[in-house]
């Protein structure tokens, strides 16, 4: 017979994580539907009521965002220009029911290769943050997510928030997803940029990462090496060539073929950075 | 899990609940609280049927956990009209029953608690606000234009439609069901049963071949008492076999120690609710043995491939052939040919509503609550599983969320009444969408070949097809598919030479059947593309070289029958003509200025469907009685399953009895009240039913005026329990109360059957099949990006002959509704047994999928039609897939010739287009 609790204090949900093995529910989007067709017998502990896991807090050097803030309040408001890819991404997970309840995090536990928010938290450089009766530790969302459906989070451990840092330059970001029709679609490829500019319009930082083309989404690390240090024109996407896309691993699927996600990436990844160069200009502008 | 006791707001009201706290609050709402309205169509956040208000939020019931509505407010469709903001959101209601936004009505409680989110915090939101705030709710009925339209139209003020003594026909009258479909209160097949019903839940096959052998069930039994019994094949009492055609019942009830396919039944397990739902396969006693499987048509027809029925050695379950004149000739002389090979694949009906209802045995007979298409067909079949005679089965359909022919076959009907004739009680089950979508028919997978030639004018003068349609493991509606495709293979034109060749092959995969067309959406792919080549080779416009084509009264069919009226494919294609001029000349405008990775491309497609079935009798009979206290009840066995055919059936009957169709009452389809009816298929309820309401309602009339003694022209006037009639200057009153009545208290009834005229077809098709047909032609215009190859539909122009529109309301909402199909089929619907077996992974068109859509409507009469006339059900959905291949290939160049064109394909058959030599 499962136990189920739903405490207030996080120190108590820590102290069960300790004391045995349980089952993390928050906006339940990704619980559920794992449950149609058998239910097993599980102790699920509910951490929705618990005080200080929401919302989005000014900490100085970073931004950290509450585990259970959910896809609607980060599409809402976010504090800076640099989350608009975020923002993006936040409006196509699912629809306005998913994005009502689902949380950061959660998507973030879920692991899936195509989750929608985890290529925009790769280049925001975020970093997940773990509580367990042991104490904190951070973990930068590449290492966190470990494979498809696999975290690095423990079994007394429980994601209490997102790290971003703040860019040291001012800073543009996107999100393009592809899917096979407009809303509540598990993307084809998706693929997330953000770009840090310097004054003059020199490129100080770019940070790529393209998701559903690899077990886990993949920042474009050389991509983003050839970026840096450039001026930010409108050639810029021309940088962008084939072999900046080699540490991908895309697989064939009912969506789509391994090839075509190839192409589709290169394709998508050229736009991004066209609309990056395109929203840095206006700027300058 | 021990049960939480859970305080919150439910409607305004304080609710207190004791329940196991994970369990779903879809759930609670409807099996502890008996808020039914919210609907349950996947359990996983894919569907928003479950949509409702948490603390004015929109969230999917069915994701949330009960203890976590704790202190919440929980606003539901039963609370849209006694809440705070009654006055707005009646408003909301009555724009839906205006626009005829609700249709099957499966769907309408989620879209009305999104839309209501929406217009609490933006009373005027603009046509993307409302599909980003609707777009996480799924409607496969209505392709949700109207439901945007309604939203939009909110606070506009309309005069309600009552229309008078004969002028029903005609009038955008509201459908009659609406208030109930828009308040929760309409029941479907899983919102009732006795309160002891015991709940049923199948067994099936993970494998899709097996042997499988049932041990011994005392240790189930022991570790979960709430297990009342296993049912198996020999628990079968007549006959473990179903089907459609009298000679191919070929499926079993639970399977006889081998599946046949992935998801067929073996075994139902009935007992209380919580120990059903806990108990998993993996705790049953069954051995299973994985056979090699024929997946596919080339599997099927390998040499030496496995027989999947020991009687079909080859595994060719029936073939369809029309031939007339000598093909081989006239494309030998032919200056223009033009060939083709296409491939489509499964598609999934998606109806909203899982199968659902139950079953209780009342002395030697059996009642069947349940979701059905064909109430008299699923009485007969079930009395043979029973053993019993047909008298002894009552079927009694539920409000159908949903069918599109996937509610023909009987699915949970049988396992609910094997249960209940042994147990003598109620027993109900529910598919979850997995075994739903595993279990139950699909359209066909076609590979089709075909030829066409055309002379130097561009008429045409023969066209040569051949086609395999994938049936699954069991014959259902294959033989249908293989007799229908060959009449109208070669698409709506007048082709004097033709041979039509089909197959239906029998494989391992689900089992395919009856959905919207018939294959004829899938042979118009292969007829339009070729229609699109020769053109192309011609030179000719390709709506002119249809217009030169197109069918005429006057004119034979392939299967040698005269056209003598009601052949309204030119006035389509005239009426289109002005639009598609537009439109082609802005695609190539936008195209000529713009050369980066965005294509336009205007399509179109055209399509003939014979409406009833093919060659067969299909009779429908209606009864429309006048009581002692005055009372017009019309019984209506047509089943209503969205597309409106209780309230076509109550117009047509009110102008042929003469009094305002506000007078008529219904009775709706139940097997002991109502007279056979037929089949809610082959787009013929208007047509055939329709006849059938207009001759019991003019034998009505006919009987009233010869008790009056009046002419044919009187009018009547129903008073209570005295008609008046008006004959020129002289009125007669006719006193009900001294008139003898009968049993029911009914002191005149009117009689009206129709069968459609039709002739058997020789062995080269020739004869007559059908007594009319529909025509349609439709132009599409996309966007395609060449660079990734997504397709965006633009806009859709869709005009269609339907006779006489009864209801334009409703004939548009089934235009629209097989234009979202159809774009579904076109770009993105492909079953993979095993694969896509939810509502996330197999995708149908959502809010932002369906552009604008412009319906004209024409109007030729078919004489037999009530009021001229026919079917428009599955016309709506043929042209719309060829329409938007050919819109993709005006675009780019590109041939698809696998469907459905998922951006992988389209970009591939772009790709291939640049590679080839200019």
């Amino acid at each position: 017979m499962g136990r189920f609790l739903r405490p207030s204090a996080l120190d108590d949900a820590l102290r069960a994580l300790a004391a045995g093995r349980w089952t993390v529910l928050a906006g339940g989007t990704d619980h559920y539907p794992a449950r149609v067709v058998e239910q097993p017998d599980e102790d699920v502990l509910d951490i929705t009521r618990i005080a200080g896991l929401g919302g989005v807090v000014d900490a100085g050097d970073h931004w950290r965002i509450g585990a259970l803030a959910t896809w609607s309040e980060i599409a809402a408001a976010m504090p800076h220009p640099i989350f608009r890819g975020l923002q993006l991404a936040a409006r196509e997970v699912g629809g306005a029911q998913i994005q009502n309840r689902a949380t950061i995090a959660g998507n973030l536990c879920n692991a899936s290769p195509a989750a929608d928010g985890v290529p925009p938290l790769m280049t925001l450089d975020a970093q997940v943050e773990l509580a367990s009766a042991a104490g904190l530790r951070c973990l930068p969302l590449d290492r966190f997510i470990r494979g498809n459906r696999q975290t690095d989070r423990r079994g007394d451990e429980l994601v209490t928030a997102i790290r971003v840092p703040k860019p040291g330059q001012d800073a543009r970001s996107t999100f393009l997803k592809l899917g096979a029709r407009r809303y509540l679609v598990i993307s084809i490829v998706m693929v997330a940029g953000v770009i840090e500019i310097e004054p003059r319009g020199r490129i100080a930082a770019a940070r790529i990462a393209v998701g559903a083309c690899s077990a886990v989404a993949r920042r474009l690390v050389g991509l983003e090496a050839d970026l840096t240090g450039r001026m930010v024109d409108a050639t810029s996407a021309r940088l962008v060539s084939p072999a900046h896309l080699d540490g991908l691993a895309p697989i064939d699927d009912a969506r789509g073929s391994a090839a075509y996600r190839r192409e589709a990436s290169l394709v998508l990844v050229r736009r991004c950075v066209a609309e990056l160069a395109d929203a840095a200009q206006e700027r300058a502008a | 899990m021990s049960a939480v006791t859970v305080r919150c707001r439910i409607n305004h009201d304080d609710v207190e609940v004791t329940v196991a706290p994970t369990r779903r609050l879809s759930d609670v709402l409807r099996m502890e609280l008996g808020l039914t309205g919210t609907k349950i169509g996947c359990d996983a956040g894919d569907c928003g049927a479950c949509t409702v208000l948490i603390d004015g939020r929109q969230c999917c019931a069915c994701l949330v956990a009960a203890a976590q509505v704790q202190g919440a407010s929980v606003v539901t469709v039963e609370g849209l009209h006694n809440g705070a903001a009654v006055t707005v959101l009646g408003e909301l209601q009555r724009s839906f029953a205006r626009h005829g936004a609700a249709q099957c009505g499966i769907c309408t409680p989620g879209m009305l608690m999104a839309a209501s989110e929406l217009i609490a915090r933006n009373a005027r939101p603009s046509e993307a606000e409302v599909m980003d705030a609707l777009g996480g709710v799924l409607c496969r009925c209505t392709g949700y234009r109207k439901i945007v339209e309604a939203v939009l139209d909110l606070g506009s003020v309309a005069v309600p439609i009552a229309p008078a003594a004969g002028a029903a026909v005609g009038a955008r009258l509201v459908r009659t069901d609406a208030a109930a479909k828009l308040t929760g209160q309409e029941r479907f097949g899983a919102d009732q049963a006795p309160a002891d019903a015991l709940w049923l839940r199948a067994v099936r096959s993970p494998h899709a071949r097996a042997r499988f052998t049932i041990g011994s069930l005392d240790a189930l039994h022991r570790s979960f008492p709430g297990l009342v019994r296993v049912f198996t094949a020999s628990d079968v009492p007549g006959a473990n076999r179903f089907g459609i055609y009298p000679t191919l019942k070929d499926q079993p009830v639970f399977a006889e120690g081998c599946a046949r396919f992935r998801g067929e039944a073996i075994a139902a397990l009935v007992g209380d609710r919580a120990t059903i739902l806990a108990l998993g396969d993996r705790e049953l006693p069954i051995a299973w043995e994985p056979l090699p499987f024929l997946a596919g048509i080339d599997a099927a027809l390998s040499p030496g491939a496995d027989a999947v029925h020991a009687g079909v050695p080859d595994n060719v379950l029936v073939r369809g052939r029309v031939v007339s004149g000598d093909v081989d000739q006239a494309l030998a002389a032919a200056p223009v040919v033009v060939e083709g090979s296409w491939s489509t694949s499964f598609v999934e009906h998606a109806y909203i509503e899982p199968e659902a209802g139950y079953a209780r045995r009342v002395g030697d007979r059996v009642e069947v609550f349940t979701c059905t298409q064909t109430p008299y067909m699923a009485r007969d079949e079930i009395a043979a599983i029973l053993g019993i005679l047909p008298g002894a089965v009552r079927i009694v359909p539920s409000a159908v969320g949903g069918g599109f022919g996937g509610k023909l076959d009987l699915s949970i009907q049988p396992l609910l009444a094997v249960a209940t004739w042994h147990l003598n009680r109620p027993v109900r089950g529910v598919y979850h969408r997995p075994e739903s979508m595993a279990s139950t028919t699909k359209r066909h997978p076609a590979v089709m070949r075909a030829r066409l030639g055309a002379d130097a004018d561009g008429r045409l003068v023969g066209f040569e097809f051949t086609g395999d349609f994938n049936t699954g493991a069991y014959a259902s509606w294959g033989p249908t598919v293989a007799s229908r495709v060959p009449i109208h293979a070669h698409g709506p034109y007048h082709v004097p030479n033709a041979r039509c060749l089909t197959r239906a092959i029998y494989t391992n995969d689900v089992p395919a059947g009856a959905f919207r067309g018939f294959g004829v959406p899938q042979a118009a792919i292969a007829h339009e593309a070729l229609m699109d080549d020769a053109a192309d080779k011609l030179g000719l416009d390709p709506l002119e070289f249809r217009r030169l084509n197109a069918l005429r009264a006057g004119q034979r069919t392939t299967c040698g029958q005269l056209l003598e009226h009601s052949a309204g494919l030119g006035e389509c294609l005239d009426r289109l003509r002005p639009r598609w001029r537009a439109l082609r000349a802005e695609a190539d405008t936008i195209n000529r200025a713009n050369d980066g990775s965005r294509r336009r491309g205007v399509g179109i497609g055209c399509m003939w469907y014979g409406i009833g079935n093919t060659s067969l009798a299909n009779p429908s009979t209606m009864r429309v009685t006048l009581g002692r206290d005055g009372r017009v009840t019309l019984y209506n066995g047509a089943v209503d399953i969205g597309q409106g055919s209780y309230t076509i059936m109550a117009q047509i009957c009110a102008d042929a009895l003469g009094v305002p169709v506000s007078s008529i009452d219904q009775v709706t389809g139940d097997t002991d009240l109502t007279e056979d009816a037929g089949k809610t298929s082959a787009s013929r309820q208007t047509f055939v039913s329709g006849r059938a309401a207009a001759l019991a309602g003019e034998d009505l009339r006919r009987q009233i005026l010869r008790l009056a003694n009046a002419g044919p022209r009187a009018q009547l006037v129903l008073e209570g329990p005295v008609v008046s009639v008006t004959d020129g200057g002289g009125v007669r009153r006719i006193e009900l109360a001294r008139l003898a009545a009968d049993e029911q208290g009914n002191v005149l009834v009117g009689h009206g059957t129709f069968d459609p005229p039709t002739r058997p077809l020789d062995a080269d098709g020739q004869g007559v099949p059908y007594a009319t047909y529909g025509f349609a032609a439709q132009i599409a215009a996309v966007e395609v990006d060449v660079e990734l190859g997504t397709v965006k539909p633009l806009c859709i122009v869709a005009a269609h002959d339907v006779g006489r529109a009864v209801n334009p309301t409703l004939v548009e909402g089934q235009i629209h509704g097989g234009i979202a199909q159809g774009i579904g089929l076109a770009l993105m619907e492909e079953y993979l047994p095993g694969k896509t077996e939810n509502l996330h992974d197999y995708l149908i068109p959502t809010f932002g999928d369906v552009p604008a859509i412009e319906v004209i409507l024409v109007e030729d009469p078919e004489p037999l039609g009530p009021y001229g006339a026919k079917g428009i059900g599955e016309p709506a959905l043929i042209p719309t897939a060829p329409a938007i291949l050919g819109a993709i290939r005006h675009a780019t160049g590109a041939r698809i010739v696998q469907l459905p064109a998922l951006p992988h394909r389209v970009l591939a058959a772009i790709q291939a287009v640049s590679r080839r030599p200019q």
